[in-house]
């Protein structure tokens, strides 16, 4: 039970938005590539200062999008044409014009879906444990304050010098942040 | 050339009486939003709300009741007959659905319009939608007089070998209403994520911490997160929009598609969703009005957002009172003897009375809402959004009842009267509603705390002159 506490990375908080997002811009420069930004809200802008790239999520809605309008045009044919012909009042068995509110609503309904999934899978959530939760100034990342962590699994991460180069941002407060043991990933 | 195109393109301040009004009164700071409004969800429940709760929970046990009683003894206990076959509980259907349609309206359509001062009542107007719908799917399922046979309206594979069938409105109805349902409840959890993580942190006790984190979902506001996020609520709003305007669309092909002079009319798919924007409004203002008082949200749900879902009810009602003038002059105009007779019989027949006192509620009391005053009293736009509720209640039964009593053949005419059964299952519904409503707001963020900061930090830097603001949810 005792082993020896792993580093997770470096934390470091900041006052302001536009502190963290100058400081993100130097942690690029010096090439860090294992590091993030915990905001309270979503900061405009430093997506791109981090480099990272547009969100996928759009090709998953249109996937999900296309699958449930044909999913409903199929279910459809299938029970009103194929498996069970019943004639009423006079209409065809199968058109597309009737079956287009059931598939329209299923587009949405498998678009939605998809977003949501995708959303979740993308981030790799539902994550019930992460080491920053088991710090406790980190509580103020969905408050008012704003973090920067470098990870120790950076191949550039040197456990001093990369705490000194986080002390030389305008950052209010720097400390460690442990795993909980060698059994977490 | 060369000389512009050095020059920034940097929009200069407009004159102070063009400013855009703060988001947020008094300069409360983002902590001062986390605490108030994760305050709200937080210690002891205050008196107003239980002496809010306890009659709404009674109300629902009523429901409960009155269904229980249905159930077990048979459709006969309502004021049904064989003219009359849809009347009260059709009524609530639609009124349900309809109230609901405003939260989407806010959450999605003044999302994408990139309205800012959406995000105060967003989350309380989504939690409102999933509740009007629960109340609006309690109805058909209990109409259908076999009601545990309900399931037979999914495609369910059946021992009977048989499948729904896809050529009537009302198969498409299920589909859209399970589907609204569906959607509004993953736009509003989804949103409500970066919130529930806010009460997780602020957690005190192990099984707030408990739940709270479950809910949260390990979220930590990663900027790789939010970059995600923010893609999915915003696909979410754009499929929220088309869908919206589809399920009153095709709540009014139940009607439409039939061959029913007063219903049988292409004005109903617009006319119906106008009236369901309008009368959601309507219940938006009669929630939050007294809401923002009890629970001290007056510098987050300001005047200035009363004044402009005045302006929406305004415009709404507006449009409800075009398509009152036009279903009469479609009749007129029609020549047909029916459906003459059907809009008279419904202006000055036996129901003249709710047809009157609609239209007094739905297209002229709204026009108050043109002055500034009225908008800006809380009392007067509390009474309003009262009668609109009403009025908008009316509407539905004067459209389902009027065209049905007076059928084709005068032996077969009746008078639709409540029971005391069907009063008592509308009563029940409307506590149901409440009783969600206020669970709602005793144990969940009622109010989009992270879009809020982020708005009002965009709104405030702009104040400040900076001209490319941080901060945000694209709103």
């Amino acid at each position: 039970m005792n082993a020896a506490p792993v580093l997770h990375g470096w934390l470091a908080e900041f006052a302001t938005a536009d502190q963290v997002q100058a400081a993100a811009g130097r942690v690029r420069q010096a090439g860090y590539t294992r590091w993030d930004v915990f905001a309270p809200w979503p900061i405009r802008g430093l997506d791109d200062a981090m480099g990272l790239r547009r969100s996928p999520v759009g090709w998953f809605v249109f996937a999900g999008g296309a699958l449930g309008l044909a999913a409903g045009m199929a279910m459809v044919w299938f029970m009103n044409q194929h498996d069970y012909p019943l004639a009423v009042g006079g209409k065809p068995m199968f058109s597309t014009w009737f079956a287009l509110p059931i598939a329209f609503e299923l587009a949405i309904l498998f678009g939605a879906m998809a977003a949501v999934l995708a959303m979740l899978a993308l981030n790799r959530l539902p994550r019930w444990h992460h080491p920053l939760l088991q710090t406790p100034r980190f509580a103020r990342a969905t408050d008012d304050r704003f973090f920067l962590v470098i990870e120790s699994a950076d191949p550039q991460f040197a456990a001093d010098r990369t705490r000194q180069f986080l002390e030389s941002l305008e950052c209010v407060h720097v400390e460690a942040v442990w795993e909980e043991g060698p059994c977490d990933t | 050339m060369a000389a512009l195109r050095s020059q920034p393109l940097v929009a200069p301040d407009p004159p102070a009486e063009l400013a855009r009004p703060p988001l947020i009164l008094n300069r409360r700071g983002t902590a001062w939003i986390s605490g108030k409004v994760s305050g709200i969800a937080e210690g002891r429940a205050p008196r107003w709300w239980w002496a809010a709760f306890l009659p709404s929970a009674g109300l629902t046990a009523l429901c409960f009741a009155m269904i229980a009683y249905l159930v077990s003894t048979g459709i006969g206990v309502w004021g049904l007959d064989c003219t009359v076959g849809w009347a009260w509980d059709i009524t609530n259907f639609v009124f349900w659905i309809g109230i609901g349609h405003a939260g989407t309206l806010i959450s999605a359509i003044l999302f994408l319009l990139r309205q800012p001062w959406r995000t105060s009542i967003s989350r309380a107007a989504e939690a409102m939608t999933l509740f009007a719908v629960i109340c609006a799917a309690i109805f058909p399922v209990i109409h259908l007089g076999r009601p545990w046979d309900c399931w037979w309206l999914f495609p369910i594979p059946n021992a009977n070998a048989i499948w729904p069938q896809f050529r009537s409105p009302l198969t498409w109805d299920v589909f859209a209403i399970s589907t609204y349902f569906v959607v509004s409840l993953m736009f509003w959890y989804v949103g409500m994520i970066p919130d529930l993580a806010t009460l997780r942190d602020r957690a005190r006790t192990r099984a707030r911490k408990l739940v709270y984190g479950l809910l949260a979902m390990g979220w930590t506001g990663s900027i790789r997160h939010w970059r995600h996020y923010e893609k999915a609520c915003l696909l979410l709003a754009g499929l929220s929009t088309p869908l919206v305007l589809s399920v009153h669309s095709i709540v009014s092909f139940d009607f439409a598609a039939s061959l029913l002079p007063g219903w049988h009319t292409t004005i109903f798919p617009p006319y119906f969703v106008a009236g369901a924007i309008f009368s959601g409004m309507a219940m938006v203002l009669t929630l939050l009005i007294p809401i923002r008082t009890l629970c001290g949200l007056e510098d987050v749900i300001t005047v200035l957002h009363i004044d402009r879902m005045g302006k929406v009810l305004l415009a709404a009602g507006s449009m409800v009172g075009y398509a009152y003038a036009i279903e009469w002059f479609t009749a007129r105009y029609s020549g047909s003897p029916h459906e003459i007779f059907a809009w008279e019989n419904r202006a000055f027949g036996p129901y003249a009375w709710a047809y009157w006192t609609m239209l007094a509620c739905n297209a002229i009391s709204p026009q108050l809402l043109w002055l500034r005053r009225v908008r800006r009293s809380m009392a007067a736009v509390f009474l309003l959004s009262i009668a609109v509720n009403v009025g908008m209640w009316l509407e539905r039964f004067v459209i389902i009842v009027t065209s049905l009593h007076r059928d084709f053949l005068p032996s077969s005419w009746s008078y639709f009267r409540p029971t005391l059964v069907d009063i008592g299952t509308l009563a029940g519904s409307l506590g149901l509603f409440l009783t969600l409503f206020l669970l709602f707001i005793r144990f969940l963020p009622m109010i989009a705390m992270a879009e809020i900061k982020g708005a009002a930090a965009r709104s405030g830097a702009r104040a400040h002159g900076d001209p490319d603001p941080p901060g945000g949810l694209s709103g």
